[in-house]
């Protein structure tokens, strides 16, 4: 056994902290420290930095522009970039459609979106879930029907994180009526500038706009925009969750918001004293920090099988549950080192050139809302209770 | 980086995993620990045969391992076979006289010929690594100790390595020496019974115990120090081999216990639960993992990762224990099913060398202070 980085994998680590530490706009690196968004024209900025980086898209393969990063190195960057407060790509074109394409896309289809999801022509965003169909996603009832040389859709989608800024949308449609739910889906690329196309907001619980619900109505899109087969959609569905799961244990995000944590309770006086010192909330963080180093380790054991040629199965379902578990027991902690100051909802100062009169400590109007904010995290991405019963089905054979 | 164990340390846990299974058995732990000693002598001499016990020190010291990747190959195996086996008292101990460099007498520990009990915890001390009571006073050139130690374990017809107050007040962390007292030694009487995890302890009376100056091994800080972090990365470890067979037990007999016409494995209410058992053993697995990388290291980054361990296994263990028993239903209440003497010893290492709740505070003090 050995824990440590290679001195090669030392130096690489050094090259990406210098980079975050030093690159990162910091109009957005204290926006992200302090629990805000990002705007639209921020989230591109971002985006167009690391392109011209290159460290974009660095799970590709190298001839589309991938870095060649080892899964170690990844994982570096990961942690680094948290631990800078940088932002993060957003993962719906980069992370969750690419893969697909490359795997089952046309050479055409390869050809014209990867370069566009690279320099930023298109902000792409996921149609999966529908409003009965949300763990069981296979429920799904939005339906393409063929005509001519093009699928005409009909139905609604939701849930759609960043709908209201996407140009386009990667969405699992029904085209065949089978036995087998699971069969008869089929994976589409719909312009979201398409004529039938209605995106309404869904506000959260903590008063954000950050996903949407989509309608179509007699939507028409190129068959030249399925991708693989059709009635295979399912199996490209499930290649993709695969990924959207890794990287869920979010260590680099739980350091980062545990400093944050830290920061505030250290400041907060209870008794006289520095919160941080009262024997109680001290053990409740002590428990969060080593629960976060056990699951460190545990997040580079996978890691490392992989890099021994394994695939993720369903050990990514175990660092999910227990990296939401715990990115949420931070933020419920960060909310009550607030005491008093957790009340007021002022999401104005959370916009950019607030100059209002800020209340309670600094950052303290984030706290709250991100705390409600961060509940999605066992929902999302199949609920950590559909994540058990992955574990029971493949690991326990229950 | 690198998870997996080396090939050497692959075939020393290949060997200790079919020694144990032949020569062991899980269910001769609770009976062997009705008389002294406790345990089988002729199955620690095969152990010593095997070099078990010289794969938990360094070739300075006569063996041929000692790292903490070594310990816990060892004493995971240890665990997995429920073994009864005074391996604690003997790395505890070994390790201490090691590195005050009493070379003839570890030389005989780790050759199996020599057992010595470590006789440190005190009635009134908790888990209080400081709080010792027991007085040695000089004596012309020896020393006189009075006092008294308290669940001292495998201490019948062993040799104790007895720490005593030569200065300062009862919680000072400074003025504590060890001394060894061969066994038999006039004053020394011992109390002994049987533990509820099987394996046997005394209660220690030191009444005027006259001991000549060769009996002082050194002052007591750095040695207990080293004795405790051994003996706590070995303790994390024997959990993991512990939970690792309970684990498997109960997952047998929620695929195999059949009610209500199906296997009870089957409702999602016990999947869960299981499913949970299954993700904190990985959890207490990484723990474990941190603190063998740890133990080579020195200073209160090492304590503290070993804190970090110790409370993860008293908080995990003790869930597992609990879940295993409640899954396992009627027969999990019972005296013949081996999985509960496994859920037994699982609950008591948090009892040994500081619980949960110890290792907390003592991880929170530790970060202070850095």
């Amino acid at each position: 056994m050995d824990l440590e980085f290679t001195p090669a994998e030392e130096a690489f680590r050094a090259e990406v902290r210098e980079y975050y530490t030093t690159q990162v706009p910091a109009r957005l690196s204290e926006k992200i420290r302090l629990g805000q968004h990002l705007d639209k024209a921020e989230q591109e900025e971002w985006h167009a930095i690391l392109n011209r980086k290159g460290w974009l898209v660095p799970h590709w393969p190298v001839e589309w522009g991938g870095t060649g990063w080892s899964v170690v190195e990844r994982y570096i960057v990961d942690l680094e970039s948290s631990l800078a407060n940088a932002p993060r790509a957003l993962p719906f074109g980069i992370n969750m459609l690419a893969p697909v394409l490359l795997k089952y896309g046309s050479e055409a289809q390869k050809a014209y979106w990867l370069p566009r999801i690279k320099d930023g022509s298109d902000w792409w965003c996921q149609g999966y879930s529908e409003p009965g169909a949300g763990s069981d996603l296979a429920a799904l009832k939005t339906r393409a029907v063929r005509d001519g040389d093009h699928y005409v859709v009909n139905g609604q989608k939701t849930w759609t994180t960043l709908g209201q800024h996407a140009t386009m949308m990667f969405a699992l449609v029904r085209t065949g009526q089978s036995e087998r739910r699971q069969e008869g889906i089929s994976f589409l690329l719909v312009d979201m500038a398409s004529p039938g196309i209605e995106v309404r907001p869904i506000i959260t619980l903590d008063g954000g706009h950050e996903v949407n619900e989509v309608f179509f109505s007699d939507v028409r899109v190129p068959v030249a925009n399925l991708v693989g087969e059709e009635n295979r959609g399912w199996t490209y569905a499930k290649y993709l969750l695969t990924y959207e799961r890794t990287g869920m244990a979010s260590v680099g995000a739980s350091t980062a918001a545990l400093g944050w944590l830290r920061s505030i309770a250290g400041k907060a006086r209870r008794n006289g004293q520095p919160l941080l010192d009262d024997p109680l909330f001290a053990a409740r963080v002590a428990r969060a920090e080593i629960e976060l180093a056990n699951l460190s380790t545990t997040a580079l054991r996978v890691v490392a099988a992989v890099a021994g040629g394994g695939a993720p199965g369903a050990e990514s379902s175990m660092l999910k549950i227990k990296g939401t578990e715990l990115r949420q027991e931070i933020s419920a902690l960060t909310r009550r080192a607030l005491g008093p100051h957790a009340q007021p909802f002022m999401p104005e100062a959370l916009e950019e050139g607030f100059n209002g009169e800020a209340v309670g400590p600094e950052g303290a109007a984030a706290v709250t809302p991100q705390y409600f904010n961060l509940r999605k995290l066992s929902i999302f991405g199949g609920s950590n209770e559909i994540q058990k019963n992955i574990i029971s089905k493949m690991i326990l054979q229950l | 980086m690198d998870f997996s164990h080396s090939d050497d340390r692959r075939m020393l846990a290949d060997t200790l995993d079919r020694f144990i299974a032949g020569r062991s058995d899980p269910m001769a732990r609770a009976r062997l620990a009705e008389t002294a000693p406790g345990y089988d002598p002729s199955l620690w001499e095969g152990f010593a045969e095997l070099g078990a016990i010289g794969a938990l020190f360094s070739e300075d010291h006569g063996g041929f391992g000692g790292s903490g990747f070594d310990l816990m190959v060892v004493f995971e195996a240890l665990g997995r076979g429920l073994t009864a086996a005074p391996f604690l008292s003997t790395l505890m101990s070994g390790r201490a006289l090691a590195l005050a460099g009493r070379a003839d007498e570890v030389e005989e520990i780790v050759a199996g010929t020599r057992l010595v009990a470590f006789a440190h915890d005190e009635t009134d001390a908790g888990y209080d690594r400081a709080s010792v009571a027991t007085r040695a006073e000089r004596s012309g050139d020896g020393w006189v100790l009075n006092g008294g130690k308290s669940v001292v374990r495998d201490a019948e017809g062993a040799d104790l390595l007895i720490s005593a107050r030569t200065a300062g007040g009862e919680a000072d962390p400074e003025g504590i020496s060890l001394f060894l007292v061969p066994a038999g030694t006039s004053g020394v009487s011992l109390n002994a019974y049987p533990c509820v995890d099987g394996g046997r302890a005394a209660e220690i009376a030191l009444k005027d115990v006259a001991l000549p100056a060769t009996a002082l091994v050194g002052e007591g800080g750095a040695l207990i120090a080293e004795a405790m972090a051994a003996g706590t990365l070995a303790l994390c470890a024997e959990a993991l081999g512990l939970m690792e067979v309970i684990r498997d037990a109960t997952v047998e007999y929620l695929r195999t216990r059949v009610q209500f016409g199906e296997p009870i494995g089957r409702n999602q209410a016990l999947q869960h639960r299981m499913a949970t058992v299954l993700l904190e053993i990985e959890q207490a697995r990484s723990a474990v993992i941190n603190a063998a990388a740890a133990l080579d290291r020195n200073g209160d980054d090492r304590e503290r990762v070993l804190s970090a361990a110790k409370f993860t296994i008293g908080k995990t263990g003790t869930f597992v224990a609990e879940e295993a028993i409640q899954l396992h239903g009627g027969i999990g209440m019972t005296w013949e099913l081996a999985m509960t003497h496994f859920a037994k010893r699982l609950v008591l290492i948090n009892h040994q060398l500081g619980d949960e709740d110890y290792h907390l505070t003592r991880f929170i003090a530790l970060g202070r202070a850095a």
